[in-house]
C-alpha cells in the first residue's frame, strides 16, 4: 500500500519536469518571434467568435506582449523545476502543477489577446487560477480566507474592467485591440473618463495599488513556487501590463498621469515602509513586490520615452530579481524550517549556491552596479525627471529606493553572512537539490549578463517603447552613462540606504508605531465581509420565507397581475365558438369534473386523481385533433407524474387546514383571477389564424431532407437534435439532483 | 402492501412494456411513436414492478443502475451528434447508409441514446423517492 502511494507520487513528480517542457517549448516558439518583432513586424492571428458580436479570438505578438510572453513563459519553466524540488513528494502535486500550467496559460492568453473581450476572458481565467493556487493549503482557514479575499478583490476589478472595455469597444467602434491602437485614441471621446475610471479600477485591484493593495501580501499563503511566479512576473504584473498595453490610447492626459502618479507614488512609498517593518522574509519580499508595482504605475503616468523605458526596464529587472529572490527565500526555508530574520545567519557555508544566486539577485534589487538593476534604477531617475511634479517624484523615488537596499540587505545580507542566530533554526541547513538552484541562479545570473551587456536588451525594449507605446525611440541602456544627476541621486540612494540598514531595528520600531495609528485595510475588509453577508441574508429572509403557500401565492399574484394587466391594457379580440361536436363536448365535461376532483379539500389521493383525470382529458383531445403521438406521450408523463405523487404525497400527514377564514377567501379569488386571465389568453391567441408557415417548411422538408414521415418526431431527432440533445442534459441533471438531494435527506434521517 | 397478483402480474407486463416500448421506439421514424415515448413507457413497465415487487427486486430486473442508464443514452446521443464531424457535416446532421437493403442513420442511434435517457432519467427519480420516503 505505502510502496504503491509511493510509486504513484514518483509519477505525478515527473508532472513538474512536464509542466517545465511545455514552458519551455512556449518560450522557444516566442525567441524565435525576436528578431521579426525587433523589426517591427508583429504576428497577428485571428479567428472569429462571435462575429456578430465583432468579438474574435485574436492574438498579437509585438514587442511588449513578447516582453511579458517570454518572462512568463521562461520564469514559469524555472518555476516548475522549482516546485518539483519543493514539493515534488506532496500527494497533491499533480493538482499542484495542473492549476500552475492553468495560471501560465492564462497569463500568456492575457498579454497576447489582441481583442479586449478575448482579453477580458484570460483576465478572469487568472483570477480564478491563482484563487485555486493561492488556497492551495486549503486545510488551513488563513489560506482558504486569503485565496477569497484576492478572488474577490480581483474579480470586482475585473467586473469593472469588463464595464470599461464594453465602452470602450462602444467608443473605438470595435474590440479589436489592434484596430483601437491604430486609431486616433480614445483621450477626447465623450466617454473618456468612464472608460478611463473603471479600467483604472482593472488594474489597480490586479496590481495592488493603494487602496486595493491588502490582499497581495496575504496572497502569501500561498506555496513559495506559486509566490515567485505569481508577484514576480505574472499575475500582479497584468495589471501592469493592461495600462502599458492601453497607455496609446489612454494615456496623456491629466486624469491619467495624475492619477496613476499618485497612486504608484503612495503605493511605493508604503510599500518599502511596510516592507521594513517585516521580519517573515516572505513578508517582506511581498511588499517590496508592491514597492515595484507601484514605481512601474508611476513611470508609466508619463507619456516621455524616458519614463516609459525606466517602466519597461524595470518591469524586466523585477522579475528576475524578484523572481529568483523568492526561491532563494523558499530554499532558505525548506533547508532550516524557518523564514524569520532573527533566526537565519550565517548560511553562506551550509548553502553556498543559494547564497550566490541571493547576492546576484539582491544586488540587482538594490542596483548596484554592473547589474540589471543599476541600469534600472538609473533609468528611474532620468525618468523622473520628465514625469509631472519631478521634485516630489525623484524624493519618493529616492526613499523607495533606498528603503530597497536596506530591505536587501535584510533578505540577502543578514541570513547568509551575519552572525549565527541565537536562536538556532528547527532544523540543520543543508544546501538546496539542483532543481531548486536552477532558477535562482539562471535568473541571478541572467542580471548580471544584461547588466553587463545591456546591448542584448535594447532591441526589445526598442521594439516597446517606440513600436507597442509609441513614443519615439527608447533611452538608451547603459552601465556608465557620464557624470550626471542619476548617477548623483544613486550614490545618494546608497548612502541613506545603508544607514537605513544599519538603523533598521529602532525605524522598525517607529514605523510600527506610526502605522499601528492607520486605520488597517485588512480588518476593514472583514468588517466590509461581514456588514455585506448580514445585508445578504437580511434581503434572502424577505423573499425565502420557507412557506410553500407563500411562494405560490406571490408567483399566481404576479402571474395574475401580468397577465390581467395585459389584458386589460390591449382588449384582444376574444374567440367564443361554441360549436363543437358532441365528442368533444363530453371531453372536456370529463376534464372540468376532473378538476373539481382534484379540489377535494379532504383526500390526497382525490387530488392526485383529479390531476391525473384532467391530464387523461387532454390527451383524448389531441387524439380528437389528429396527434396520435403527442396523447401517447401526454398519457405516459400523465401515468408517471400520477406515480411520483402518489409516492411523494401519499406519505404525508393527513391534510390540516390551517389557514383562516379570509386567507382561504383570497387564496380563492386569486385562482379565479388567475384562471380566468388563462382562460381569457387563451381565446385571444385562437381568435388569430394559425401561421402555418413552419409547418408547411417541416411538412415539406420532413421526408425529403430527413426521410422521416413522423414529423414530430423527426424535428425532435433530427432538425432540432442539438436542441433535444441540451434537454436529454436537463432531464438527466435534473434526476440525478433530486436524487442526490433525496439521498442526503435519506442519510439525515437515519441518523 | 404485497399483492401476490399484482406482483405475478407486473413481471409478465414489464416484459410487455418493454417489447412495445421497442417497437415504439423504432417505428418512430415514420409512424406515431419514437425514443420519447419509449422510454416513457419502458419507465413505467419498470415503475410498476417497483411498486409490485419492491425497487430492490426492480433494480435487479434492470440489472444497471438507471443513473448509468442515463448516461449512457447521453453518450448515444452524442456519439451520433458527432458523427457527422469527420464527415464535414454540421454536428447532429443525419447520416444514411444502407446495409444490406436496411436503410440506417445515426438518427436511429439518436432515438435509442433518447429512449435511455429518458429511461433512465425517470427511473433514478422513482427509485430514489420510493427507497427514501
Amino acid at each position: 500500500m505505502a510502496q504503491q502511494a509511493q510509486k504513484a507520487a514518483g509519477i505525478t513528480r515527473l508532472a513538474g519536469p512536464g509542466a517545465a517542457l511545455i514552458a519551455l517549448a512556449i518560450f522557444l516558439g516566442l525567441a524565435a518571434l525576436l528578431p521579426s518583432v525587433t523589426a517591427g513586424q508583429g504576428l497577428h492571428w485571428r479567428l472569429d467568435w462571435a462575429p456578430g458580436l465583432g468579438v474574435a479570438l485574436a492574438f498579437l505578438v509585438d514587442g511588449l506582449s513578447l516582453v511579458f510572453g517570454l518572462l512568463i513563459s521562461g520564469i514559469g519553466a524555472l518555476i516548475f523545476l522549482y516546485a518539483t524540488g519543493y514539493m515534488g513528494d506532496h500527494p497533491q502535486f499533480g493538482r499542484f502543477v495542473l492549476f500552475l500550467l492553468l495560471f501560465m496559460l492564462s497569463m500568456l492568453g492575457l498579454v497576447l489577446a489582441s481583442d479586449l473581450i478575448t482579453l477580458f476572458v484570460f483576465w478572469e481565467l487568472t483570477s480564478v487560477t491563482s484563487y485555486l493556487l493561492i488556497g492551495f493549503g486549503h486545510e488551513d482557514p488563513r489560506a482558504r480566507r486569503n485565496a477569497l479575499q484576492a478572488m474577490l478583490v480581483t474579480a470586482t476589478g475585473g467586473l469593472a474592467l469588463l464595464a470599461g472595455l464594453v465602452l470602450m469597444g462602444t467608443a473605438a467602434g470595435g474590440y479589436d485591440l489592434v484596430a483601437i491602437l491604430q486609431g486616433p485614441g480614445l483621450q477626447d471621446h465623450a466617454l473618456y473618463l468612464p472608460i478611463l475610471i473603471l479600467v483604472l479600477l482593472g488594474a489597480f485591484t490586479k496590481s495592488a495599488q493603494v487602496p486595493f493593495h491588502f490582499w497581495l501580501p496575504n496572497a502569501m499563503a500561498a506555496p513559495t513556487p506559486v509566490s515567485a511566479y505569481l508577484h514576480s512576473a505574472t499575475m500582479v504584473k497584468a495589471g501592469v501590463y493592461l495600462l502599458a498595453r492601453l497607455h496609446p490610447v489612454l494615456g496623456g492626459t491629466d486624469a491619467w498621469s495624475g492619477t496613476l502618479a499618485t497612486a504608484g507614488l503612495a503605493t511605493a512609498v508604503l510599500a518599502a515602509l511596510l516592507a521594513l517593518r517585516q521580519t517573515d522574509l516572505k513578508q517582506a519580499l511581498a511588499y517590496t513586490t508592491l514597492m515595484a508595482l507601484g514605481t512601474i504605475t508611476l513611470f508609466l503616468a508619463g507619456g516621455h520615452p524616458y519614463a516609459l523605458t525606466a517602466a519597461v526596464t524595470f518591469t524586466v529587472v523585477h522579475a528576475l530579481y524578484k523572481a529568483a529572490l523568492f526561491m532563494v527565500v523558499g530554499a532558505m526555508e525548506h533547508a532550516t524550517g524557518t523564514r524569520d530574520v532573527g533566526r537565519l545567519g550565517a548560511l553562506r557555508t551550509a548553502m553556498p549556491f543559494t547564497a550566490v544566486a541571493a547576492v546576484l539577485a539582491a544586488a540587482s534589487m538594490a542596483g548596484l552596479p554592473p547589474l540589471l538593476g543599476w541600469i534600472g534604477k538609473e533609468l528611474l531617475y532620468a525618468g523622473a525627471a520628465t514625469l509631472p511634479a519631478p521634485m516630489p517624484v525623484t524624493a519618493g523615488v529616492l526613499l523607495a529606493n533606498a528603503l530597497m537596499v536596506a530591505v536587501a540587505g535584510v533578505v540577502a545580507l543578514r541570513p547568509f553572512f551575519g552572525a549565527a542566530p541565537e536562536v538556532a533554526p528547527p532544523r540543520q541547513a543543508h544546501e538546496a537539490p539542483g532543481l531548486m538552484l536552477a532558477g535562482p541562479l539562471l535568473l541571478a545570473g541572467l542580471g548580471l549578463v544584461f547588466g553587463l551587456v545591456p546591448g542584448l536588451l535594447q532591441p526589445l525594449v526598442d521594439a516597446v517603447v517606440s513600436g507597442s507605446l509609441q513614443a519615439g525611440p527608447a533611452a538608451g541602456l547603459h552601465l556608465w552613462a557620464g557624470i550626471n544627476l542619476p548617477l548623483a541621486l544613486s550614490l545618494a540612494t546608497f548612502a541613506l540606504g545603508a544607514a537605513i540598514y544599519l538603523g533598521r531595528v529602532r525605524l522598525r520600531s517607529v514605523i510600527a508605531a506610526m502605522l499601528a495609528r492607520l486605520p488597517g485595510f485588512d480588518p476593514g475588509w472583514d468588517r466590509f465581509l461581514d456588514a455585506f453577508r448580514a445585508f445578504a441574508i437580511w434581503q434572502v429572509r424577505i423573499w425565502q420565507t420557507g412557506h410553500l403557500s407563500r411562494y405560490l401565492t406571490v408567483s399566481f399574484l404576479v402571474l395574475a397581475v401580468a397577465v390581467g394587466g395585459a389584458l386589460l391594457l390591449r382588449r384582444p379580440v376574444l374567440a367564443v365558438d361554441f360549436t363543437a361536436p358532441l365528442l368533444v363536448w363530453v371531453i372536456a365535461a370529463f376534464t372540468a369534473a376532473g378538476a373539481v376532483l382534484a379540489l377535494n379539500p379532504h383526500s390526497r389521493i382525490a387530488n392526485i386523481g383529479g390531476i391525473g383525470t384532467v391530464g387523461i382529458g387532454v390527451a383524448l383531445l389531441f387524439i380528437t385533433f389528429g396527434a396520435p403521438d403527442v396523447a401517447t406521450t401526454q398519457l405516459m408523463v400523465e401515468t408517471l407524474s400520477a406515480v411520483l405523487f402518489g409516492i411523494a404525497m401519499l406519505r404525508l400527514p393527513g391534510i390540516v387546514e390551517r389557514r383562516s377564514g379570509s386567507q382561504q377567501l383570497r387564496h380563492a379569488v386569486l385562482a379565479v383571477l388567475v384562471g380566468l386571465g388563462m382562460t381569457m389568453t387563451v381565446l385571444a391567441i385562437t381568435s388569430h389564424p394559425l401561421d402555418r408557415h413552419i409547418t408547411g417548411y417541416f411538412e415539406q422538408n420532413s421526408y425529403l431532407l430527413a426521410h422521416g414521415l413522423n414529423i414530430v418526431n423527426v424535428i425532435l431527432v433530427d432538425f432540432r437534435a442539438f436542441d433535444t440533445f441540451g434537454e436529454l442534459t436537463v432531464v438527466l441533471l435534473a434526476s440525478v439532483g433530486a436524487y442526490a438531494v433525496l439521498k442526503r435527506r435519506g442519510l439525515r434521517v437515519r441518523k | 402492501m404485497k399483492s401476490l397478483i399484482l406482483s405475478t402480474g407486473a413481471r409478465f407486463l414489464l416484459a410487455l412494456f418493454l417489447v412495445f416500448s421497442f417497437y415504439v421506439l423504432l417505428r418512430g421514424h415514420n409512424a406515431p411513436g419514437g425514443g420519447f415515448i419509449g422510454g416513457l413507457i419502458a419507465a413505467c413497465g419498470f415503475a410498476l414492478h417497483a411498486f409490485a415487487s419492491g425497487v430492490a427486486e426492480a433494480r435487479r430486473a434492470l440489472w444497471i443502475d438507471p443513473r448509468n442508464i442515463g448516461v449512457l443514452g447521453l453518450v448515444c446521443a452524442l456519439i451520433a451528434g458527432l458523427m457527422a464531424l469527420p464527415l464535414g457535416a454540421a454536428p447532429f446532421a443525419g447520416i444514411w447508409a444502407e446495409v444490406a437493403g436496411y436503410k440506417l442513420s445515426s438518427i436511429l442511434l439518436f432515438d435509442i441514446g433518447v429512449y435511455f435517457a429518458v429511461l433512465g432519467g425517470i427511473l433514478t427519480l422513482v427509485f430514489a423517492l420510493e427507497e427514501t420516503l
